[in-house]
C-alpha cells in the first residue's frame, strides 16, 4: 500500500504477512456469514412461506408504493420546506440588524438541538391527531422540515461564507444594497456549492421519515409492520425494508457525488462535516 | 408545567435512562468504531472492503430500523439478550434496554468508524513521509506525527456523531425503552391540555444537554488546535 500516511510501502516479507492475514480474515468472514446463514436455517427462517410475502405482487405493489412511493414524497416535502426554512433563517443569521440575527440564531439552534421525535409527537397532538393518516403524515413532514430547516440554514451560512470576500466588496462597490449582494451575487454561487449537500440532507430526511413509526404514519417502516404483523415474518420483514432503504440511499448518494463532480469539482468547498464548527463550535454537518 | 411538576421523578428517571443510553453506547461506539476505523485504514485488503461494507450498508439504514431489528427479530434468531436482568439504584438493565444500546452501538460506530478515517485522510502524505524520513520508527511516526494530527482532525466530526447520539436516544423510547422520549409521550397522552409546557421542559433539557457537549467540545478543539 504505497501512498499510504500509515505505512511505508511493504517490503516481500511484510507482502508474505500480508498474505497470510487475508488469509485469515477471509476464512473468518467466510466462517461469520456461514454462522449467520446457519442461525438462519436452524432457526427456521429460510423456509418460503417466511419469504413469500416478498414475491406477492400485492405485497409487492404495497411495498413499492405505499411504502417507497409514500417515504420519498414525505422526504421530497420535507426536503422542500426544510430548504425555505433554512434559506430564510440563513439569511436572517447574516442579517445586519443584531435583533433578526439573534431570533435566527435562537431558532436554528433550538431546533438543531431538539430530537425529531419529540418535535414530530409535538405537531401531531397539537394538530394531526384528529386528522388520521394525513395528520401523522403532514406531523412527520412538518417536524422533518423544522429540524432539517434548521441544519441547512447552517449550512446556507456556511456556503455564503467560503465565498470570496471580494465578491461581496465588488458588489458594494458598484452601490448594490445588502439584499442585492446576497440575493443576485452571493447566493446563486453559494447555491451551487450547496447542491450536493442539500442532496446529502435528503439522505438523512429519508431515514428519518422512518420515525413516523412512533405516530403511525405512513411509509415503508409502517407498510413493514403490517406485514411483519399478519406474517410473523419479522426477520425477513426488516430484512427487506433495510435494504429497500439502503437501495434508495445509495442511488441518492450516487446523484450527489455526480451533482458534485458536474458542478463543483472533486472537492467541496463546504466540508458538510465541519459547517458548523467553523465559528461557536456548534455541529451541524453529521445530523444522523 | 404542573404535569412535569407532579411527575417530576418519573421525568428525571426518564433522563436518567437517557443519560444511561448515552453513556454506555457512547462508550462502546468509540470502542467499536476506532477498531474498525483501525481496519478500515489498515493493510490487509480484505478486512478494509469487509468494514467499508458494513459501514455503507449501516449508514444507509435508518435507526429505527436497526433498533426494530436487535428488539424483535434478533429474538427469532437466537439473539436474545435475555441473560441481562440486573436492576441497580431503580433502574432496569432488562433485554429490551440491552436491545437498544446494542443497536445504537452497532449504528453509532460506523458514524465514529467514518469520523476517524477521515481524520487520518486529512493527514497530508508529506507529514508521514517526512517522518520517516527523518528516521522515525512506525511506533514513533505514529505517536508523535500522524495519530496526533489525525485525531485533531476527526475531533469535530467525531463530536458530531456523539451529539447526534444522544438524539438518537429517543428513538430507543418508541421501541420499548421508558426514557426522556416515552415519558414525554405518556404525559402528553394524560395531560391534553399541557402539550406544550411539556414538550417545552422536556425540549429544554435536550437543548442544555446538547450545549453542555458541544461546549466541552469546544473548549476541547480550542486547547488543541495549535498544532495545524
Amino acid at each position: 500500500m504505497s501512498g499510504s500516511v500509515l505505512f511505508d510501502a511493504p517490503g516481500p516479507r511484510t507482502v508474505a504477512r500480508h498474505r497470510v492475514y487475508t488469509f485469515a480474515a477471509a476464512a473468518g468472514i467466510v466462517a461469520l456469514l456461514a454462522f449467520v446463514v446457519w442461525r438462519l436455517w436452524a432457526e427456521g427462517q429460510l423456509e418460503y412461506d417466511d419469504w413469500e410475502p416478498f414475491v406477492t405482487p400485492r405485497y409487492i405493489t404495497a411495498l413499492l408504493v405505499d411504502g417507497v412511493l409514500t417515504t420519498l414524497t414525505m422526504a421530497a416535502a420535507a426536503v422542500a420546506g426544510a430548504v425555505v426554512f433554512g434559506l430564510v433563517f440563513g439569511i436572517g443569521k447574516i442579517s445586519d440588524r443584531a435583533p433578526i440575527r439573534w431570533v435566527c440564531f435562537v431558532v436554528v439552534e433550538f431546533f438543531r438541538a431538539v430530537p425529531v421525535l419529540l418535535l414530530m409527537i409535538l405537531i401531531f397532538f397539537a394538530w394531526g391527531i384528529d386528522r388520521g393518516q394525513t395528520g401523522a403524515y403532514w406531523s412527520v413532514v412538518g417536524a422533518l422540515v423544522l429540524y432539517n430547516g434548521a441544519v441547512l440554514a447552517e449550512v446556507f451560512r456556511a456556503g455564503i461564507n467560503a465565498l470570496p470576500r471580494g465578491q461581496s466588496e465588488a458588489a458594494y462597490a458598484l452601490g448594490l444594497r445588502k439584499s442585492q449582494v446576497v440575493w443576485i451575487i452571493q447566493l446563486p454561487q453559494a447555491v451551487k456549492i450547496m447542491i450536493p449537500t442539500i442532496i446529502s440532507q435528503c439522505v438523512v430526511a429519508l431515514k428519518d421519515t422512518s420515525l413516523g413509526y412512533a405516530v403511525a404514519s405512513p411509509g415503508l417502516t409502517q407498510v413493514g409492520r403490517g406485514i411483519y404483523q399478519a406474517f410473523q415474518n419479522q426477520v425477513q420483514t426488516i430484512i427487506v425494508i433495510a435494504l429497500l432503504y439502503i437501495v434508495m440511499n445509495l442511488v441518492l448518494t450516487a446523484v450527489a457525488t455526480w451533482v458534485q463532480r458536474r458542478f463543483v469539482g472533486e472537492k467541496n468547498p463546504i466540508d458538510l462535516t465541519r459547517a458548523g464548527n467553523l465559528d461557536g463550535g456548534q455541529n451541524t454537518g453529521a445530523a444522523v | 408545567m404542573d404535569a412535569v411538576l407532579e411527575n417530576s421523578d418519573e421525568v428525571i428517571r426518564a433522563f436518567g435512562y437517557t443519560g444511561l443510553l448515552f453513556v454506555i453506547s457512547a462508550v462502546g461506539s468509540l470502542l467499536v468504531g476506532t477498531l474498525l476505523a483501525a481496519l478500515r485504514v489498515g493493510p490487509v485488503a480484505v478486512l478494509r472492503r469487509a468494514v467499508a461494507t458494513y459501514v455503507t450498508l449501516v449508514r444507509n439504514t435508518p435507526l429505527l430500523v436497526v433498533l426494530l431489528f436487535f428488539r424483535i427479530a434478533g429474538p427469532k434468531v437466537g439473539l436474545r439478550f435475555d441473560f441481562v436482568d440486573v436492576q441497580i439504584a431503580g433502574y432496569n438493565f432488562n433485554n429490551i434496554f440491552t436491545a437498544c444500546v446494542v443497536g445504537l452501538i452497532f449504528y453509532t460506530s460506523s458514524f465514529v468508524c467514518e469520523a476517524l478515517r477521515s481524520g487520518i485522510n486529512a493527514v497530508p502524505l508529506g507529514q508521514a513521509e517526512a517522518a520517516r524520513a527523518i528516521g522515525l520508527t512506525f511506533g514513533g511516526s505514529m505517536r508523535e506525527v500522524i495519530l496526533p494530527q489525525a485525531f485533531r482532525a476527526a475531533w469535530p466530526p467525531l463530536t458530531s456523531v456523539q451529539i447526534a447520539l444522544l438524539k438518537n436516544t429517543t428513538v430507543a423510547g418508541a421501541v420499548g425503552v421508558f426514557e426522556a422520549f416515552a415519558r414525554m409521550r405518556s404525559l402528553t397522552n394524560d395531560y391534553t391540555t399541557q402539550l406544550i409546557p411539556i414538550f417545552l421542559v422536556f425540549a429544554f433539557f435536550f437543548v442544555i444537554l446538547v450545549l453542555l457537549l458541544s461546549a466541552a467540545s469546544y473548549a476541547v478543539e480550542r486547547r488543541w488546535k495549535v498544532a495545524r
